[in-house]
């Protein structure tokens, strides 16, 4: 719950902030970082490499990076400003950002690459990507779904974070034919498995559950602002900062929730 | 050009274990299929997806690899164009993207494969460097450049196959950044790149005969032009004319007006371009290139006025 209180409070700074995709991803993203991704040999940073594709859900990594001691608190406090470093999508080169990310539809292909590259250079590292479900609305997703297939590329982990929202409006009432999901991932060959994206433990579970030999997916289902009860499943927080009534109340909220 | 890319592409991917090749549905022939032979991992087809050949390219160098992107010019640059500006350009990754065709070369395949404004549109991206090499000696001198650069993202246009050797006689070796003489000439300037410039061998051959000195340079690196080497070649010739197998807006012409102007210089500029028009006319490349009014009658014309 930290995580959400972090974001919160910078969300006071600036006017747009994608909390309620951010808030989604936040328990998918903890297991990848501090549970699957392994250390560098030196012991700076990891050995295995993650992507944000969803980048307006960095918010949650930055926070993340951030308690890791990745990232330095003073960038967070800079967010959105000219003197800072950090903007509302991933910056490559910042740290622990290894892609520029914003556009959708980008990262199952950058994430292929990284995979198949790792593959040649028989490193033994694993990628590690969380996607958006309004993100495998990009044909490009596929492409990248089919040729990681095609290349058995078991060490790409894809996290999809099935919110079921986009920016507009519900994708299981708007876009119905999107669904069933992990069907989509199954015909392309992807290993996968369906979770509460919110569960922790049982997102270690499906991991640990893995049979391996070819890439694999796991879907997510996870609530569009998890943790603010007026965020959640309303389409606005995509894009908006609470002002500073909501802002007290997301915090009053918060407190329930992790009571 | 191609099977020179090829060649040359091969022989260093046998000394750099981080050389790959990224192409979509484009079949390998000559000495890329000997590369894929050799390597199987490094060679990989995504089959016909260019976003996720650009967006592999990118991954893989990311990860330390040196990928080159290759297919036919139209497909390689506008399909994928948003994944070329986001992921090789915003993140200045040293990715090649090879275009084989450019301009009209594909000449009875239709406009759906005619990269007419590939250099405009890969030259307006910033990070993007542009290079378009005029015979297969200079493919060669390009294709080593492009392997050796770690610094960001290039376009290299390439014509297609059997293309004259027209740099026999150049004044330079090819240096990336640095416009070239192919010939010397006292009267009047070509300049322009890729394979049309034979033309202007061709057209400065025949005026020589009645006595009219033509020199021809080949500005094969479009980006970061050459804004020195151009300066004073307007400098040095009163007449002078602009060839380039690209739409008129955004290429070389322009930015040859721009220079002169710039530099307050009053010589004849004459540019001869590609219409600004989709033409629904098939035949040879020459033959398509005379409907477009590029042949080098044309340009003996817009050489011989007083």
């Amino acid at each position: 719950m930290q995580y959400r209180r972090r974001i919160l409070d910078i969300s006071q700074k600036v006017s747009a902030l994608h909390a309620a995709p951010a808030f989604s991803c936040v328990e998918m993203t903890d297991v990848i970082y501090r549970g699957l991704m392994r250390p560098a040999e030196d012991g700076k940073g990891f050995s295995d490499v993650f992507l944000m594709s969803k980048g307006h859900g960095c918010m949650t990594q930055y926070v993340i990076l951030e308690a890791l001691g990745i990232l330095p608190s003073e960038e967070l406090d800079r967010y959105c400003t000219p003197q800072g470093i950090l903007g509302a999508h991933p910056d490559r080169g910042n740290p622990g950002i290894e892609a520029s990310t914003g556009s959708l539809g980008h990262g199952m292909g950058i994430a292929t690459g990284m995979a198949h590259a790792e593959k040649i250079l028989r490193s033994g590292k694993r990628i590690f990507a969380v996607l958006s479900d309004g993100e495998l609305q990009e044909g490009s997703s596929w492409e990248g779904a089919m040729m990681a297939a095609n290349l058995r590329l078991e060490n790409l982990l894809v996290f999809v974070d099935l919110n079921d929202f986009g920016g507009l409006e519900r994708m299981s009432e708007s876009h119905a034919a999107f669904y069933p999901v992990q069907e989509k991932f199954e015909s392309f060959a992807w290993e996968s498995a369906v979770v509460n994206g919110h569960d922790c433990a049982a997102m270690h579970q499906a991991v640990a559950a893995r049979r391996g030999g070819r890439p694999y997916a796991l879907l997510c289902k996870t609530v569009k602002g998890r943790g603010v009860a007026f965020m959640e499943h309303v389409p606005i927080w995509h894009y908006r900062s609470p002002n500073k009534e909501e802002y007290a109340t997301a915090i009053r909220d918060l407190r329930e929730v992790s009571a | 050009m191609r099977n020179t890319f090829a060649k040359t592409f091969l022989e260093a991917a046998q000394k750099d274990a981080r050389l790959c090749v990224v192409v979509a549905d484009i079949s390998p022939a000559g000495a890329m299929d000997q590369f894929r032979k050799e390597f199987p991992e490094r060679f990989i087809n995504t089959g016909v997806a260019e976003q996720i050949m650009i967006g592999m390219c990118a991954g893989m160098s990311m990860r330390g690899l040196k990928p080159f992107a290759y297919t036919i010019a139209t497909f390689a640059l506008y399909r994928p164009f948003e994944f070329i500006r986001d992921d090789l350009c915003y993140q200045d990754l040293p990715v090649t993207v090879v275009g084989i065709g450019g301009g009209v070369t594909y000449s009875t395949l239709g406009s759906t494969h005619h990269a007419m404004e590939d250099v405009a549109i890969a030259s307006a991206i910033p990070n993007m460097r542009v290079i378009a090499p005029c015979d297969p000696e200079e493919t060669r001198a390009a294709t080593n450049w492009c392997i050796g650069q770690e610094e960001g993202p290039v376009y290299l246009r390439l014509g297609k196959a059997g293309e004259p050797l027209i740099t026999g006689n150049a004044t330079s070796p090819f240096e990336f950044g640095k416009l070239r003489y192919l010939r010397e000439g006292r009267d009047a300037c070509v300049l322009g790149y890729g394979p049309i410039l034979k033309m202007g061998m061709d057209a400065a051959n025949a005026l020589e005969d009645r006595g009219i000195s033509v020199a021809v340079a080949s500005v094969h690196t479009l980006k970061p032009l050459d804004r020195e080497g151009i300066a004073d070649l307007l400098g040095r010739f009163s007449r002078i004319v602009v060839i380039e197998e690209m739409v008129p807006q955004g290429g070389l012409g322009d930015a040859v007006k721009v220079i002169a102007w710039d530099g307050g210089l009053s010589c004849t500029i004459k540019c001869l371009s590609l219409k600004h028009e989709f033409i629904h006319s098939y035949g040879s490349h020459g033959e398509l290139l005379a409907v477009h009014g590029l042949e080098s009658r044309a340009i003996e014309r817009a050489l011989d006025v007083a």
